[in-house]
C-alpha cells in the first residue's frame, strides 16, 4: 500500500522539492527501497554504504521513533505516515559555502 | 504533572516589582510563589543570537533573576533580519555588550552575567555551574553535543531547540529520567552531509517562534507549572503552519545519560563531528585528483582575451537572480550529475559558486566524469565582486 513519507527540508532538493511522496511497502524499510529508488540523490543522505540508516536521520511511523518499533521491519499501513527527521542546528558560517 | 526545576531558594520582592509582574501575578498558577521562583532562578543562554535572542528579551521581561550570556561574536549585518536583541547601532559591537544593554534596558533588576568566550571542553563544566538551567541556542553540531553532555553531567536542564530555514524542533532535554540529545540522535552528519549549504539560510521569524517557545518552557520549568516538553520533541513548520509532536525515549543506552555511560567527561566535539561518515557522498574525488583553480581577477583577464573559458555556476537560481559572472550558465550542483550531457567536454571549463565550496565539489564531479580541463573560481562570487566588479552584490 501506498504511504504518505514526510520529506524534511535539507532533503527537498532530492525529491524535486516535494514536501511529501508516496512510496509502497509492507514495512518501513520497503517504504524507504521504493523512496530511494525513485529519488536516487536521496540515497547517499539516509544510508550508510552497507545499507543501514545514517543515525543523524531518525524515522518515525506516525509519532513512533522506528528504533523502537523495529527499524526496518516497522510494519505500516495505508493510514500511517512517515516522517524522516534529521538533525539540525542551524547554519552556522562554517557551513556556508 | 507538573515538573520543575525551581531552587529551593526563593526571593522576596520589592514592591515596584510585585508592580512589575503584575500581571504574572493575578494568575493564579504563578503568583507570588512563582514570581519569588522566577527572581531565584538562574538561567544559562548559549548563544545571543537568533535563538537567543527571544530568549534573553523574554527571559528578562519575565523576571528572571540571573542570566548568562555565552557569546564571543560581534553583530554582523546580516545578523539584524532575526537577532532582535541587537539594532542596527549595534553593527560592529559584541554581542554581549549589545544584549547587556538590550537586557538592562528591559528590566534593569536581572542581573547578566556575560562569558565572552567559545565554549570549550575545557570550561564547560565551570561555567555551567550554578545555573538552574540551559537554555541551548547554537548554531553547529560540536557545540550542540557539548552543551548536551556537560548539561548532562552537571545534572542541569537543557532547554533545546533549532533551525532550519522553515523548519524548527523543540524539546526539553537532560531532565532527571529524561532524555538527552544523544538519545535521540546518537550521532552527528559528517561535514560533507550537514543540510546543503545551497538550502542554506533561515526565515528571520523562525528562530524567533523557537526562541519564545524555549523561553516558556524555561519559565514553566522554574515556575513548576504545566507540562514540559519531556520525552516529546515539537517539530513546527513555517510555510504550513503546522506543529506536529513526536515521542522522545530515554535510551537506556545512552553513552552519556544511560545505565552505564561511558561518556564520563567533556570530549573533543570536533573531533566527534569530524570523524564519523568517512562516507562521502558521491561526488568525493578520486584520490590524487587535484583540482586547479583561478583567481577571479585572472578569470577576468581570461574572459576578455582570446580563448574564455565557459564559466559553470553551479549555484541555485535565487542565488543567479542576486548577480551573476556575464556569460556563466547555471546547473545547479544538486542537478549537475544528470546534465552532464549539456556541457562540451572539450572545453576549459571553470566551475563557479558563491564562496568557492560547492564549486570545488562540482569540479571534481566533472574531473570524475571524465572531464579534461576543469578549474574552480578560488572565493567564488565573492571574490570576483571584491577583485573585478564591486556592482555585483555579496551575500
Amino acid at each position: 500500500m501506498a504511504v504518505k513519507v514526510y520529506i524534511p527540508t535539507p532533503l527537498r532538493p532530492f525529491t524535486g522539492r516535494q514536501e511529501a511522496v508516496e512510496a509502497e511497502g509492507r514495512d518501513v524499510g520497503e517504504v524507504l527501497e521504493n523512496v530511494v529508488r525513485a529519488h536516487p540523490q536521496l540515497r547517499a543522505h539516509l544510508f550508510q554504504p552497507d545499507g543501514q540508516l545514517r543515525s543523524f536521520v531518525n524515522v518515525y511511523r506516525n509519532d513512533e521513533d522506528i528504533r523502537y518499533t523495529g527499524s526496518g521491519q516497522t510494519p505500516v499501513t495505508a493510514s500511517d505516515t512517515l516522517s524522516i527527521v534529521p538533525s539540525i542546528a542551524g547554519g552556522s558560517p562554517a557551513c556556508r559555502c | 504533572m507538573a515538573t520543575t526545576i525551581a531552587p529551593a531558594r526563593s526571593s522576596d520582592l520589592s514592591n515596584e516589582e510585585i508592580l512589575r509582574y503584575s500581571r504574572h501575578l493575578i494568575i493564579p498558577e504563578v503568583g507570588i510563589e512563582g514570581q519569588r521562583k522566577l527572581k531565584a532562578a538562574k538561567v544559562l543562554t548559549i548563544g545571543a543570537g537568533g535563538l537567543g535572542a527571544p530568549v534573553g528579551l523574554y527571559l528578562a521581561a519575565a523576571g528572571v533573576g540571573a542570566i548568562g550570556i555565552v557569546d564571543f561574536d560581534v553583530v554582523d549585518f546580516t545578523n539584524l533580519q532575526r537577532q532582535v536583541i541587537h539594532s542596527t547601532a549595534d553593527v560592529g559591537r559584541p554581542k554581549l555588550d549589545s544584549a547587556r544593554e538590550s537586557l538592562k534596558a528591559i528590566n534593569p533588576g536581572v542581573e547578566i552575567v556575560g562569558y565572552e568566550t567559545k565554549l570549550t571542553s575545557e570550561n564547560a563544566l565551570e561555567i555551567f555551574r550554578g545555573y538552574d538551567l540551559v537554555v541551548d541556542g547554537t548554531d553547529n553540531f560540536p557545540t550542540r553535543y557539548l552543551v548536551n553532555d556537560a548539561c548532562v553531567l552537571s545534572g542541569i536542564p537543557n532547554v533545546y531547540a533549532s533551525i532550519f530555514r522553515f523548519e524548527g524542533q523543540a524539546s526539553v532535554l537532560a531532565l532527571p529520567d529524561g532524555p538527552c540529545y544523544r538519545c535521540w540522535y546518537p550521532e552527528p552528519p559528517p561535514p560533507g552531509l550537514v543540510p546543503s549549504c545551497a538550502e542554506g539560510g533561515v526565515l528571520g521569524v523562525l528562530p524567533g517562534l523557537m526562541g519564545v517557545i524555549q523561553a516558556t518552557e524555561a519559565v514553566k520549568l522554574i515556575t513548576g507549572i504545566g507540562e514540559p516538553l519531556k520525552n516529546r520533541v515539537l517539530l513546527y513548520d513555517a510555510l504550513r503552519m503546522r506543529f506536529r509532536e513526536l515521542k522522545l525515549r530515554k535510551n537506556p543506552e545512552c553513552p552519556v545519560c544511560g545505565a552505564h555511560p561511558t561518556v564520563t567527561k567533556l570530549i573533543d566535539y570536533q573531533e566527534f563531528c569530524g570523524i564519523r561518515g568517512e562516507e562521502a557522498p558521491a561526488v568525493a574525488a578520486a584520490p590524487g585528483a587535484e583540482i586547479g583553480e583561478v583567481t577571479a581577477a585572472a578569470l577576468a583577464k581570461e574572459l576578455a582575451g582570446a580563448a574564455p573559458p565557459f564559466v559553470l555556476d553551479v549555484r541555485e537560481p535565487h542565488e543567479f537572480q542576486i548577480g551573476r559572472i556575464p556569460g556563466a550558465v547555471l546547473i545547479p550542483l544538486g542537478e549537475l550529475p544528470k546534465r552532464l550531457d549539456e556541457l562540451d567536454r572539450g572545453a576549459d571549463i571553470v566551475a563557479q559558486c558563491r564562496s568557492g565550496v560547492r564549486s570545488l565539489k562540482a569540479a571534481k564531479l566533472l574531473k570524475e566524469a571524465g572531464f579534461p580541463r576543469v578549474r574552480n573560481l578560488a572565493g567564488g562570487i565573492l571574490a570576483w565582486s571584491d577583485q573585478v566588479d564591486p556592482s555585483v552584490p555579496k551575500y
